[in-house]
């Protein structure tokens, strides 16, 4: 079953179509752009297909039925949603830093999308198998706080700034927890290349060797996706919305398309470190991840309807009194354990 | 801050209708779009706004429409329902709300007071009807109205949305 569905055997396939018709080199150029392509349909759908999918989850953990009367089960709403932004006035306020303004939702969408290269969809179906790929994803994932800062910055509104101050305390200060928590798995496996980390998980989970770096690894992803019970930066009854308040239609979109093309990419990574990647029975590799991953998605949106917003103090007491500790004691335990099972065996 | 009263204004638009619309068929497609998607701007002046909660709560539950995106910022809202009482003092405010908001817009009047003062009418301090100030294009009576009057009132503006001709039918 494996070898027929797997994507790596479907990519074989177009190789050898596209073989016949050009040369080599021609070859392999378009085998990455077709890479890239997927890559980018893979973001551009997963924000049309979770916006519905939040407020679907909305609707069943308040006992409502969501969106249902736009296309056949609300299927479409999505849609309508994207066009109306589309067309909507572009307002820029009077005071804005123009440049920064307007690029800070198109550099933001950057990160969000770099991560994706190195996630493991299937068996050897990765952009780029990098020998540092955990560390590239978190590299390039903190990115994310600079275009926040800037588009707080250079709206020239005071909810946006104070938004775009708290994106950078909250994201950086949980940087720390969720390096520390990866380190555990990373010590485990003994390398940071993505397909070693999945192939380790063959036979156990890490979420079963490391509960402790789970747990803290989701809380700080939620934390660091500001999302719900961490949405400071976007707080409405507070700071209207965060670093997105001057920004209208289409840029406004963009915010929103880098923030599930994240929550997707968080979900993904935490499927590849503790959930076994790809591995499962029967069904094909992708399948599998694509599951895990819509379960890790639907716990981030449980979070999000069940939890009240924290405070600020609190936020950062939570970071640094709790989960920072936590995810040190949990590297020590690692170690320990390591050291006494190679005295066993 | 200076109120411009609706007349003034339609007479501004009036002139810049003269230079004219490009009309095609992606229209019907836009239009289909703005219909489904109203987000209403999350703002209540008085206790109507009770209802447009109640609205979009459990038992009614406006998201069945795609109605239920509330924005908080006027930015990213299309809709400004105008629920409930709405004074002189704050006039300004609202219009600067539904001004800061970008086209295409919509404004729904809520309730007795909005739509004609109601029991105020008479007072020197409330607005006797938000049409004073801003170009309503549904007016939904009651005091307050059911959250299925608010609904209603959506799906009617859903409706002239898609075919503006709805409403011209009674001239």
């Amino acid at each position: 079953m494996q070898e027929v569905t797997g994507l790596y055997v479907i990519a074989e396939m177009l190789r050898d179509i596209l073989g016949h018709y050009l040369p080599a080199q021609y070859v392999d150029i378009s085998m990455s752009l077709i890479n890239i392509g997927v890559i980018f349909g893979i973001i551009s759908m997963t924000a049309v297909v979770l916006v519905y999918g939040e407020r679907k989850v909305s609707a069943f953990m308040q006992s409502r039925s969501g969106p249902n009367r736009v296309g056949p089960y609300g299927l479409l709403q999505t849609i309508a949603d994207m066009f109306k932004l589309m067309s909507k006035e572009d307002i820029m306020p009077a005071g804005a830093d123009k440049w920064m303004w307007i690029l800070a939702p198109m550099i933001l969408f950057i990160p969000a999308a770099a991560a994706y290269a190195v996630f493991p969809f299937d068996n050897q179906a990765v952009f780029a198998d990098l020998n540092i790929g955990i560390f590239y994803f978190i590299a390039v994932s903190s990115q994310a706080v600079l275009p926040f800062l800037m588009a707080g910055w250079a709206s020239n509104n005071k909810y946006a700034l104070i938004g775009g101050m708290r994106t950078v305390a909250q994201m950086l200060s949980y940087e720390v927890p969720m390096v520390l928590s990866i380190l555990g798995v990373v010590m485990m496996v003994g390398s940071m290349r993505m397909s070693d980390i999945v192939a380790a998980q063959q036979n156990v989970w890490f979420i079963v060797l490391q509960p402790i770096a789970f747990v803290v690894y989701v809380i700080t992803a939620t934390a660091e996706i500001n999302r719900a019970p961490f949405d400071l930066v976007e707080g409405e009854s507070e700071i209207v919305a965060g670093p997105f308040t001057e920004y209208t239609g289409m840029r406004f979109a963009l915010f929103f398309l880098a923030e599930y093309a994240n929550l997707f990419a968080v979900s993904a990574i935490a499927t590849t470190l503790f959930l076994g990647g790809w591995h499962g029975p029967w069904l094909p590799g992708w399948v599998w991840f694509f599951l895990k991953v819509a379960g890790m998605v639907f716990l981030f949106m449980w979070f999000r309807w069940t939890f009240p917003r924290l405070r600020i103090d609190q936020l950062m007491a939570l970071g640094w009194k709790v989960l920072l500790p936590l995810a040190l004691v949990n590297v020590v335990i690692t170690g320990v354990g390591m050291y006494i099972y190679q005295l066993l065996s | 801050m200076e109120v411009t009263t609706f007349s003034e204004r339609e007479q501004q638009e009036n002139e810049l209708l003269q230079k004219n619309i490009l009309v095609t068929s992606i229209d019907a497609v836009l239009n289909w779009a703005r219909s489904n998607s109203l987000w209403p701007l999350s703002s209540g002046l008085a206790c109507c706004a009770i209802e447009m909660m109640s609205s979009a709560a459990g038992r009614f539950d406006l998201s069945r429409f795609g109605y239920e995106v509330f924005r908080a910022s006027p930015r990213q809202a299309d809709l400004l329902i105008v629920a409930g009482t709405l004074t002189w003092a704050m006039a300004g405010p609202l219009k600067r709300l539904y001004e800061q908001m970008p086209e295409p817009k919509y404004v729904i009047a809520m309730g007795s007071c909005a739509n004609t003062g109601g029991p105020f009418a008479d007072s020197y301090s409330v607005v006797p009807g938000v049409d004073q100030i801003l170009p309503v294009d549904v007016y939904i009576p009651g005091c307050p109205p059911r959250p299925e009057a608010l609904i209603h009132g959506m799906l009617e503006l859903k409706r002239k949305i898609q075919d503006p001709n709805v409403a011209r039918k009674t001239l």
